[in-house]
């Protein structure tokens, strides 16, 4: 197997035809025969007890078919990915301003509108708890007064409005600070930032008359969305079929529910199919955010740079519902250490419960956040001990014995060569020289994580249908796993139809998310086609009477006698034979879960680990360059050098893609997007009001560099490349932004205020 | 009468007389995707400022979300669906294909008629010609890089240089 045919080509993306067109059909473009119209009634306050619905008027306006209420959901019916501590929508309270509330079925989707209007809702408010500090206070208001109650998936130390606290401790804390010479300590603040994927949240749901659902979404999982709605439904999950139209992106918003649980119990109420598509106002109030996070971090070295020793503590913004919040928790402190050796480390962090929208998964998961801390934080070490900010990094990167923090072996690790491209091709010490504001940042990210499958199946003429359930949300995964299925069969990529996701038909695949498809499904892909090869061969070993070990796959879809290649049998003929003689259809499946251990008990101390299990590591460096205007303090990003390893890049086209659309959106992070409440009520849920990078912004000379350190576990060598791009981002144009400052900034966004007063 | 009735309403739409009904209030998005099922222009926002519904009206881009249905009788309206023999239009979405211009493709319909307008009145526009003109089209996915090169290719190819 040594010519490449599909692995490792700039292939465009499978569906870009039919995105090019305007056929490409997404959850608002799907319609159902005799199909209702759905619409939400949102919470108008922060924290209050729900005393009484009064829908006499609502009910009575023609053309509504069915409301539902709180009160048709039962107090047991929670789901949640860590903690189930959320119903549907709000059940005997409200916990934010923008809530789900109430939901109608109407007619038309303005009669729905109209009737959400004339329902009564009777509310007793309570005192708001709007920020993790006031959560804590002993005097506080607590939102979740049954959490005792909550089903938890792992030790959370759930206490009041403490939703979970986690930690990690290695080596002597106490003895690394002995042993600096240098130590720093400074507290790293981030904003919320929402996902804004152009396409908004929405659903559509039909019972059968056997009262079997169907529901299409955005989404990010056909299996996630299957799980959370039989969760808050109690529609057991055989009764559920989830499907999937194309997805107009997801950043991690689209990952665990948004609008499925409401949209089938009103399907199910008004017996009739049920489309219900958030407003973009609706969409920024009730999925999900970025969360906010305080970040303590304190650094110590020796003289020469040698890092010893690493304090962390996290407070971090949950929102109202726990959602991916504790996983973000954990994972935000598993990094905290990053690339680089530090033998004494103790990081902690405390979750809080506030009344704000729930803060979730968002592209990098904690890890952006993270990364400006620390690496903010290494660029003040580098100007107090007079280093190069590129050399200090280098010299305490971690080696091929090294582990990571939590004990986990490493198993390809390209970052020097990624830190070499990017101060290569920036030109850092002469820009530098030249009084130039770079700024450079590492950081790692998992590929991995949870249980993943695909079948391979021939069909009567040799074509190849491709199954793994896996959601593409606009990435490219259904294309790159066809690529692997192709190149793994020796067939070009035409012959592979990958199917769309189905929880009917679909092998399991939790989901389009922490980095995992290329990784994880793209093993799967390869173990799946491995058993179909198996199987033609034991064909074409009967059908050339010859062994199956002297037999070989041939380009093109053909099984040969090795070395002779006249005397072949075509995947056609084969797949005829077993479909209509001997043996039976031909499928291959292979299933994992991802199982390497992420804490060793006996190097760390690990408290309240929310992924036991968690994944291979990527890594990326970049050095930004950028220009402050020092009379507005305006901030604008010139160039960009993005590294990546990614172990094997198996269609670079895509990859770029994905490296570079995440700067972007980390670019809006470090300089624009901030999602701001006036009060209890989010101040800017409009696109009018919440900026994000416009191509006007977004520097034009951004280089995605790909560095390949061939994973051994990958599929090909890959390892995957989702999230790794936005991770550095902020630290990077923090760092090249302060390189210039008399004081640093270490809040997010860079706003020109706070940049203008500290030139 | 009400802002909500239904009125009778002609469109000359993607080179066809088209008999539909839409409220006074309805936007032309609003007709186009909600009445005539039409899939093309999306509804990202809105309020106009996304992009996503960016269609042709009397040859200019215009946000069809921001555009009220029954003052476009006059017009001449095309979406994406209507120009398929196009040829700035194919040469725009070949480029778009071949570079990786697109990836969820939610923003692409619109991104691509405020591209063919560009490319209409500008045959060679430099970059920061291509960012100005398509600055009023959000992409959450592609970080526009891969978006300015394919316009500018498409423009290249349409002046028939290689």
């Amino acid at each position: 197997m040594s010519e490449v045919t599909a692995v490792g080509r700039r292939l465009p993306q499978l569906e870009s035809r039919e995105k090019l067109t305007g056929q490409a059909q997404y959850i608002a473009d799907l319609y159902r025969p005799n199909m209702l119209y759905g619409a939400i009634l949102q919470s108008p306050h922060a924290h209050a007890r729900i005393l009484g619905y009064d829908l006499r008027a609502a009910l009575a306006l023609p053309g509504v078919r069915a409301i539902v209420t709180g009160d048709d959901v039962k107090e047991e019916w929670r789901l949640g990915a860590f903690i189930k501590d959320e119903h549907a929508l709000a059940k005997g309270k409200v916990l934010y301003v923008g809530e789900i509330v109430a939901a109608v079925a109407a007619d038309s989707e303005d009669i729905a509108r109209a009737a959400v209007r004339l329902i009564e809702v009777q509310y007793e408010e309570l005192p708001a708890v709007l920020s993790p500090e006031q959560g804590l206070a002993a005097s506080a208001a607590v939102l979740h007064e049954k959490a005792d109650q909550y089903f938890k998936v792992f030790d959370t130390g759930t206490q009041a409005n403490l939703c979970s606290r986690t930690s990690f401790a290695e080596g002597d804390i106490a003895q690394g600070w002995r042993e600096s010479d240098v130590i720093i300590e400074q507290v790293y603040e981030t904003q919320a930032q929402a996902h804004l994927s152009i396409e908004p949240c929405g659903a559509l749901a039909e019972v059968d008359a056997a009262g079997r659902v169907t529901l299409w979404s955005a989404n990010q999982s056909v299996f996630r969305v299957q799980a959370n709605v039989s969760e808050s439904t109690a529609v057991p999950m055989s009764r559920l079929r989830c499907l999937t139209p194309r997805v107009g992106a997801g950043f991690g918003n689209k990952m665990e529910p948004h609008v499925q649980p409401v949209v089938v119990l009103l399907a199910m109420k008004a017996r009739r199919p049920v489309k219900l598509i958030l407003s973009r106002e609706e969409d920024f109030e009730t999925v999900r955010a970025r969360h906010p996070m305080r970040i303590r971090v304190k650094t110590g070295a020796r003289r020469d740079g040698t890092l010893v020793a690493r304090e962390v503590e996290l407070l971090q913004d949950c929102g109202a519902y726990a959602d991916d919040s504790p996983g973000v928790l954990g994972y935000a402190l598993l990094m905290s250490v990053g690339p680089y050796r530090i033998p004494h480390v103790h990081c902690h962090g405390r979750l809080v419960y506030t009344n704000k929208l729930r803060f979730g998964a968002f592209r990098g998961f904690g890890v952006p956040q993270m990364t400006f801390a620390t690496e903010s934080q290494l660029d003040e070490l580098a100007k107090q001990l007079g280093m190069d900010p590129i050399v200090l990094r280098r010299n305490n990167l971690k080696g091929p014995d090294d582990l990571w923090l939590g004990g986990q072996r490493i198993l390809s690790n390209g970052l020097p060569q990624c830190l070499e491209a990017v101060e290569r091709e920036s030109g850092w010490a002469q820009a530098r020289s030249q009084g130039r504001s770079l700024g450079v940042a590492c950081t790692a990210h998992i590929s991995g994580l949870l249980a993943t499958g695909a079948i391979v199946r021939v069909l009567e003429d040799g074509s190849i249908v491709l199954n793994t359930g896996a959601v593409d949300i606009g990435q490219g995964s259904s294309t790159v796993l066809t690529q692997m299925c192709a190149e793994a069969l020796r067939v070009p990529v035409e012959s592979v139809s990958i199917a769309s996701p189905d929880t009917d038909g679909s092998p399991y695949n939790w989901g389009t998310t922490a980095s995992r498809i290329t990784y994880t499904t793209g093993r799967s892909v390869v173990g799946a086609a491995r058993e179909v090869e198996r199987q033609l061969k034991v064909h074409a070993g009967e059908m050339l009477e010859c062994s199956v070990d002297d037999l070989e796959l041939l380009l093109g879809g053909k099984v040969a006698i090795k070395g002779v290649a006249d005397r072949a049998v075509s995947f056609a003929a084969i797949s005829a034979r077993a479909h209509w003689a001997a043996g039976g259809p031909i499928v291959g499946s292979h299933t994992w879960v991802f199982d390497q251990k992420t804490v060793d008990p006996k190097r760390t101390a690990a408290i309240g680990l929310p992924f036991p299990q968690i994944g291979v590591f990527s890594f990326g460096a970049l050095v930004v360059e950028t220009e402050t205007n020092t009379v507005t303090g305006q901030v604008r990003v010139k160039q960009a050098w993005s590294a990546v390893d990614v172990g094997k890049a198996v269609n670079p086209l895509l990859v770029e893609g994905q490296i570079e659309g995440g700067f972007v959106q980390g670019l809006g992070l470090a300089l624009v997007e901030e999602m701001v409440w006036d009060g209890p009520r989010l101040a800017n849920p409009t696109l009018m009001d919440y900026k994000i990078p416009t191509m006007a912004e977004a520097p034009y000379d951004l280089h995605a560099i790909i560095v390949e350190s061939h994973e051994p576990s990958g599929p090909f060598g890959a390892k995957s490349v989702g999230e790794i791009g936005i991770n550095a981002v902020a630290a990077a144009i923090a760092n090249a932004v302060n390189s210039r400052t008399t004081e640093r900034v270490r809040v997010l966004p860079l706003t020109p205020e706070r940049v203008l007063k500290a030139l | 009468m009400k802002s909500t009735d239904s009125l009778s309403l002609t469109l000359n739409l993607n080179n066809a007389t088209v008999q539909t009904q839409a409220a006074f209030a309805d936007t032309l998005l609003t007709v186009l995707r909600d009445r005539l099922q039409l899939t093309a222009a999306k509804r990202g926002c809105n309020q106009g400022v996304c992009g996503a519904c960016t269609i042709s009206i009397d040859g200019k881009p215009m946000r069809a979300c921001l555009s009220l249905a029954h003052n476009c009788v006059d017009a001449s309206l095309h979406t994406l669906e209507g120009l398929e023999t196009d040829q700035t239009l194919r040469a725009l979405q070949s480029a778009f294909e071949q570079g990786g211009a697109l990836q969820c493709g939610f923003c692409t319909p619109g991104m691509l008629m405020a591209a063919r307008a560009l490319v209409q009145s500008n045959a060679s526009p430099t970059v920061e010609q291509v960012q100005q003109a398509l600055s009023g089209n959000l992409c959450r996915c592609t970080g526009y890089r891969k978006i300015i090169d394919a316009v500018r290719s498409a423009a290249q190819s349409l002046r028939g240089e290689p």
